[in-house]
């Protein structure tokens, strides 16, 4: 069974809220990306997304661009994302979700993507830019792979497209907490108990909700709505600001787990 | 020769065979066919369409002459060259016939904040222009190398009211300027309308902007049948995203006699990172909202581009033209940028006339090409734009070259 249907299962069960950090792969290099994940496990967290750097990440705000531009330069590529996907899997189980420009897929060849996303141990796939219009056989593919498709629903969404995209969706729904790119907010959106309240009447998935959130007291805000809480930039900035020291992945699990500790405490 | 154009593309969600499309992050679905339907809405409306009329007539300049280039056709002896005139249009360029469009279209939908991505500024002092007229608020994006190489245009947008924000991502051009301008989009789409400036970007832009430009073509054909009492032998247009080529091409894709010639920007020659001739060395790709040719690496990643002018160096090309491509009814070539500047310096000696190094880029092909026609025949080049903003750049480069050989 897909690793992250489970995961939320069991979330559901214990009556508890989960945490998913994104952080962008190969920033600073696919091995810290690696330790990174296994010390986020260890520390509490529910699921890693793990950003594919992109040369043009356009949904994304200046401090997961500067992580892409980083993972560039350190000579991540799509392939080399799932090689380490695959070497993580040798020590945890913890749910790993791809969030990725669709151009990477297209180049790499959607189906093969996608089975070799499956074969090195992924759980699910965020591409940004692939709206259920323009999905054409890839809801059929994930499913024949057992990957989940994750797609985002956004404040702009009018609820006959929650409807549409409530359907193609599979693992959980992302909301995006607010209109704009990713990145640090110093206040929550207010408006996000009644958008959650209007996707779960097209969906019984669980909804995770990201954009915005950066430290533990947010995340208890939004987790009040949420079946789950997505922190992405702040972990990043921190990775940034902790490049080059011997305990960047300590440092970086430590804020994590208070993370973990907001959410469930 | 099949008909390859018509009215049935593209289709319900903007491809063109397998290009096109709307391949945008989920905050911009609902902003995009909000401004489908209302621009569907405003094309069937003769109110609409009057106004545009209008403001295209007496604030921009309508129409504008097809111009027989006398001395340059005597020099190049071959097909009677004339030359479309859209240099001559208020603000210097094509750009006006989309900007206007889109600005009556943006007051339509009650949306008073006007931002645009700019790579020569052309586009960008169009857009800074016609929000200056009707009031809006205007933010412009534009790369830091082009805001230095076009600083005249710089100056103008900022006169014109407008704020201009310089990118420094990536190669600071106009893929840059782009993406920081769908960036704006997403965080401000409730107020906010974006103005792109090519048949490029998510569906409906390619068709919107096309259909915006088409008065190129449609008034060239008026115009040349007026003229020489037949259709023209050979179109030609350089080609970024290429709205001044669609918007010349599109009425004639239905006469089987007229051929097309797309003319990309060669660079320095067809090596990766040196030229932005996406035909030549480009792939199918998704960038920016859109499935069309696009240079990148083997893993995806957008490659670098180069272009002595600014406004075709961009890594994709729009969809329309890829589509085009394919049906084998327009030809796409390139030139490079010794080839455009000798046209620029060119045309200027020998009509009077400096032409905006993008379309001296189209001059090129034309000066290549025309030699071996008959003198019979009759070429339009569309030249989409003047050359003001490139003349300091041009004479630096010209007193480098003679400094070098002398």
């Amino acid at each position: 069974m897909n690793r992250l249907v489970q995961r939320f299962g069991r979330l559901r069960e214990e009556g508890r809220k989960g945490l998913i950090v994104y952080i962008g792969a190969g920033d600073p290099n696919l091995d810290t990306t690696r330790r990174l994940a296994l010390a986020f496990d260890a520390a509490g967290v529910d699921a890693i997304e793990l950003g594919v750097p992109f040369s043009d990440p356009l949904a994304d705000g200046l401090v997961n661009q500067l992580a892409a531009q980083r993972g560039l330069e350190s000579g991540t590529t799509p392939g080399g994302v799932l090689a380490t996907v695959k070497a993580l899997r040798q020590g945890s189980h913890v749910p790993v979700v791809l969030y990725i420009y669709y151009n990477l897929i297209h180049r790499y060849g959607q189906e093969r993507f996608i089975r070799d996303a499956a074969e090195a141990g992924v759980d699910g796939l965020l591409v940004l830019d692939l709206p259920p219009e323009e999905a054409g056989g890839y809801g059929h593919q994930m499913r024949a792979a057992g990957l989940c498709a994750i797609y985002l629903i956004a404040p702009t969404t009018p609820e006959e497209r929650v409807a549409g995209i409530a359907k193609e969706a599979s693992g959980f729904i992302y909301y995006v907490s607010r209109e704009g790119v990713t990145g640090m907010q110093a206040t929550v959106a207010e408006t996000i108990g009644d958008m959650t309240a209007r996707i779960r009447r097209h969906t019984t998935l669980p909804i995770a909700v990201g954009f915005g959130i950066s430290n533990p007291e947010q995340a208890k805000a939004v987790a009040r709505h949420a079946d789950a809480v997505v922190v992405g930039s702040a972990v990043v900035d921190r990775i940034a600001r902790g490049a080059g020291r011997s305990d960047l992945v300590e440092s970086v699990a430590l804020f994590v787990r208070t993370l973990a500790e907001g959410i469930r405490g | 020769m099949t008909v390859v154009a018509g009215p049935d593309l593209p289709d319900t969600q903007g491809h063109f065979g397998v290009y096109g499309g709307r391949f945008v992050p989920e905050t911009l679905m609902h902003p995009l066919l909000e401004l489908e339907a209302e621009y569907f809405k405003a094309q069937q409306d003769a109110e609409f369409q009057q106004q545009l009329d209008y403001y295209l007539r007496e604030f921009c300049g309508r129409p504008t002459p097809l111009y027989l280039a006398e001395r340059l056709t005597r020099e190049l002896g071959g097909a009677r060259v004339y030359l479309k005139r859209e240099d001559l249009l208020h603000t210097g360029a094509h750009k006006i016939n989309n900007a206007m469009g889109q600005i009556l279209l943006a007051r339509r939908m009650g949306k008073r904040r006007i931002i645009a991505e700019t790579g020569a500024g052309q586009h960008g002092v169009a857009t800074a222009t016609v929000a200056a007229m009707f009031g809006f608020e205007c933010v412009i994006y534009m790369g830091a190398v082009d805001c230095e190489r076009q600083a005249l245009n710089v100056y103008r947008m900022k006169m014109l009211g407008a704020e201009v924000v310089p990118v420094r991502a990536g190669q600071q051009t106009l893929k840059e300027a782009v993406n920081e301008a769908m960036r704006d989009w997403v965080t401000n789409v409730r107020g906010t309308h974006y103005i792109l400036g090519t048949v490029y970007g998510a569906h409906p832009y390619p068709v919107m902007v096309r259909n915006f430009q088409r008065i190129i073509g449609d008034e060239a054909r008026r115009q040349v049948l007026e003229l020489e009492k037949r259709l023209p032998d050979l179109l030609i247009a350089c080609v970024g995203g290429g709205s001044n080529a669609i918007g010349l091409f599109y009425p004639f894709l239905d006469d089987a006699s007229v051929k097309m010639l797309g003319v990309e920007a060669g660079g320095e020659g067809i090596l990766p990172g040196k030229h932005a001739a996406r035909f030549q060395g480009g792939s199918l790709g998704v960038l920016q909202g859109t499935r069309s040719y696009l240079l990148q690496d083997e893993h995806g990643q957008v490659q670098l581009t180069h272009s002595v002018s600014a406004g075709l160096d961009y890594a994709a090309v729009g969809p329309e033209h890829a589509w085009l491509r394919d049906r084998q009814r327009v030809e796409y070539g390139y030139a490079t940028d010794d080839q455009a500047v000798a046209a620029f310096m060119r045309l200027a000696k020998t009509e009077g006339i400096i032409p905006a190094l993008e379309s001296a880029h189209a001059l090129a092909a034309a000066i290549e090409r025309v030699p071996c026609m008959h003198p019979d025949q009759v070429v339009i080049v569309n030249l989409s734009g003047r050359g003001d903003k490139d003349v300091a750049q041009v004479a630096a480069r010209v007193a480098l070259e003679t400094h070098r050989s002398g």
